[in-house]
């Protein structure tokens, strides 16, 4: 029993990480944009295909396929910008966000039904020869490298972004757009570079957690959703204020999970979350990390 | 609808035609077809009625109409009839909604639709794990399945929704909701109980939808019990709402029309270029045509009547008057 436990929340932890990166990205174009893309974990859905596809047919590594794939999606992001979330962010706040929601809730329907038909509905899943092997502490506690690296991941591109925040040009740019974009723009900050920058970035994350859920875990058309809505839970559970609280929730939700499906079973895994979820958004929506008045 | 006839007219005639449809075609083919169109506007309009009237965009709806199928056919295959079992899944229904609305509505704006996107979503696991088989008509009840008794089932589902609603917009509680929806602070300071009204809204619009998850279970020969409660009856009925002109009576009703046929022809070549057709449809019509089909109607007839009566200022002036109160009655 206590193997059960420590494994599984180790397997919890692990998959807490990706959650994590998930949510950063969200977090980043929500905080800044104040658009909600529900879309978010099909960007996730199209990273896993193109890190697949870039090792079965060219053999690259999907751990050394980070950059390029967070690049292909910064790409797409910038994309999907300039055709639909340019003409949101014109409204105000309250009018952004339902129609972001929408428009995003549109793009859903279509990256799916375009991954369905470029790509079949079948699960894919990287398998390199690291894929089976794991690291074994105190003779039975298994951490499989493939898994793990989506937590180191999550750590490293916190850290990036919390950097990119904080002591750069840009940075300040994107901080002081999030608060108040009309003060920002008087002080001569291209704001529309800034949203669309910044929404680039959030969907080159996506990519990235979708190379590392084709790693560890598989893709298929339809799991967009799903990442989406921890994404959204971590970030509720979090509050918006700091990068790391982010991750720092992404391993707590995972932990939960964890720990809940050895008592539940696996099947009711989705659900714990969700009630945790309903749970912190009732009675603390400013998030457990949060310094509140962070609402948008 | 021209002024000189009442919209009850034309009311009339439309369900005369689909009275008509039923009696005098046995194609099972195009039966099939009207009971999914009267389904998905059924779903689409009790969609409305929260989402349209009192403006809380719900992500959970399925939930509901999965409930609804879920209770009907169990009780229905368990014996009872047909009536009273969709009776006890209407009033369950409306008891669970009452219930879990207390802490949904709670949630403002965004925060609602995600609340009840979580809340669909964990429905949807704990229903798949509680009635994992496919659930079949016995035998007996296929050899006595008939195509006339379940679409004038559907089609009285949809008549029930579509007056109930119509007759909601004209209501006190109606102009309440939308008031709560243009405005919530500015609603309550003139005296409008915001909580009550979207919690009208909300039990209303959950009955509804279980009412047209009745007509899925009735009708359906087999699926899995999980089916009902997914996301897609949310997706589908939100993109009917906003196609065919949200907040309006009509809207959702043209929506779905549109959508099924439109499902049908497509479905011979690839039924995801159908998905994507009505993924980007929508998304246009978030951004360029927020009324939907029912304002790109008013637009051209509003176009057509100004260049029909070539009479300077005055009758112009009437014409843009005729198209408010058109979108008034819709």
């Amino acid at each position: 029993m206590r193997q059960l436990i420590i494994q599984s929340a180790v397997s919890g932890l692990l998959v807490g990480g990706i959650y994590g990166i998930v949510a950063l990205g969200l977090a980043l174009s929500f905080g800044v944009l104040k658009v909600l893309n529900v879309a978010h974990g099909e960007l996730v859905m199209l990273g896993g295909y193109a890190a697949f596809f870039l090792f079965t047919n060219m053999g690259l590594d999907p751990l050394l396929t980070i950059p390029l794939v967070f690049i292909c999606v910064f790409a797409l992001g910038t994309v999907l910008y300039s055709l639909l979330f340019k003409f949101v962010v014109r409204f105000d706040i309250e009018t952004r966000i339902k129609n972001s929601l929408l428009i995003s809730f549109g793009l859903v329907l279509i990256l799916q039904a375009i991954a369905v038909f470029l790509f079949s509905g079948d699960d894919r899943t990287i398998v390199t020869e690291y894929s089976s092997k794991a690291l074994v502490v105190t003779g039975w506690v298994r951490i499989p490298w493939a898994r793990s690296a989506g937590l180191v991941v999550a750590v490293i591109a916190a850290f990036l972004l919390e950097w990119l925040l904080n002591r750069t040009t840009f940075g300040h740019a994107v901080r002081g757009t999030s608060e108040d974009w009309a003060l920002a723009s008087l002080t001569g900050i291209n704001v529309r570079r800034v949203y669309m920058i910044a929404f680039a970035i959030s969907a080159g994350l996506a990519g990235v957690a979708g190379s590392l859920v084709s790693l560890g875990y598989s893709v298929s058309p339809s799991i967009g959703l799903g990442w989406t809505l921890k994404a959204l839970i971590v970030i509720v559970l979090a509050g918006l204020g700091s990068m790391r609280g982010i991750v720092l929730a992404g391993a707590l939700l995972g932990l939960v999970e964890g720990l809940a499906s050895v008592w539940l079973g696996s099947a009711y895994r989705g659900v714990v979350a969700l009630v945790v979820f309903l749970v912190v958004l009732s009675f603390r929506p400013q998030g457990l990390f949060g310094r509140g008045g962070n609402h948008v | 609808m021209s002024r000189s006839t009442p919209p009850i007219v034309g009311w009339l005639v439309v369900l005369a035609i689909t009275i008509a449809l039923g009696l005098f075609t046995g194609n099972e083919r195009l039966l099939t077809l009207a009971i999914q169109t009267y389904t998905l506007a059924a779903l689409a309009t009790s969609w409305n009625i929260l989402g349209g009237f009192a403006g809380q965009v719900s992500l959970g709806h399925a939930a509901f109409f999965g409930l609804g199928a879920l209770l009907t056919r169990e009780l229905w295959l368990g014996g009872r009839p047909l009536p009273l079992a969709i009776l006890i899944a209407l009033v369950v229904t409306a008891a669970t909604a009452a219930v879990v609305g207390v802490p949904m509505l709670r949630f403002r704006g965004i925060y609602f639709s995600v609340g009840t996107l979580a809340l669909g979503v964990a429905v949807f696991i704990t229903a798949g794990n509680l009635r994992p088989g496919i659930s079949s008509l016995p035998a007996e009840a296929l050899r006595a399945y008939e195509f006339q008794g379940r679409y004038y089932t559907a089609l009285g589902v949809v008549a029930v929704t579509v007056a109930i609603s119509a007759w909601l917009r004209r209501s006190k509680t109606g102009l309440g909701m939308m008031a709560v929806r243009e405005d919530e602070e500015a609603a309550s300071a003139t005296g409008v109980n915001s909580f009550a009204h979207k919690m009208a809204a909300f039990v209303i619009s959950a009955t509804l939808a279980a009412l047209a998850g009745a007509v899925f279970g009735y009708f359906s020969v087999s699926y899995y019990p999980q089916f009902p409660f997914s996301v897609t009856w949310t997706f589908d009925a939100i993109t009917v709402v906003f196609v065919g002109g949200v907040g309006t009576i009509i809207g959702p009703l043209v929506g779905a029309v549109f959508y099924v046929v439109g499902r049908d022809l497509l479905s011979s070549t690839f039924p995801e270029v159908q998905v994507i057709v009505f993924g980007v449809l929508f998304i246009l019509v978030v951004l360029l045509l927020p009324g939907g089909f029912v304002e790109g109607g008013h637009r051209v007839f509003a176009a057509l009547s100004r260049r029909g009566t070539a009479q300077p200022t005055g009758s112009r002036a009437e014409g843009e008057r005729e198209t408010m109160e058109g979108k008034e009655s819709v």
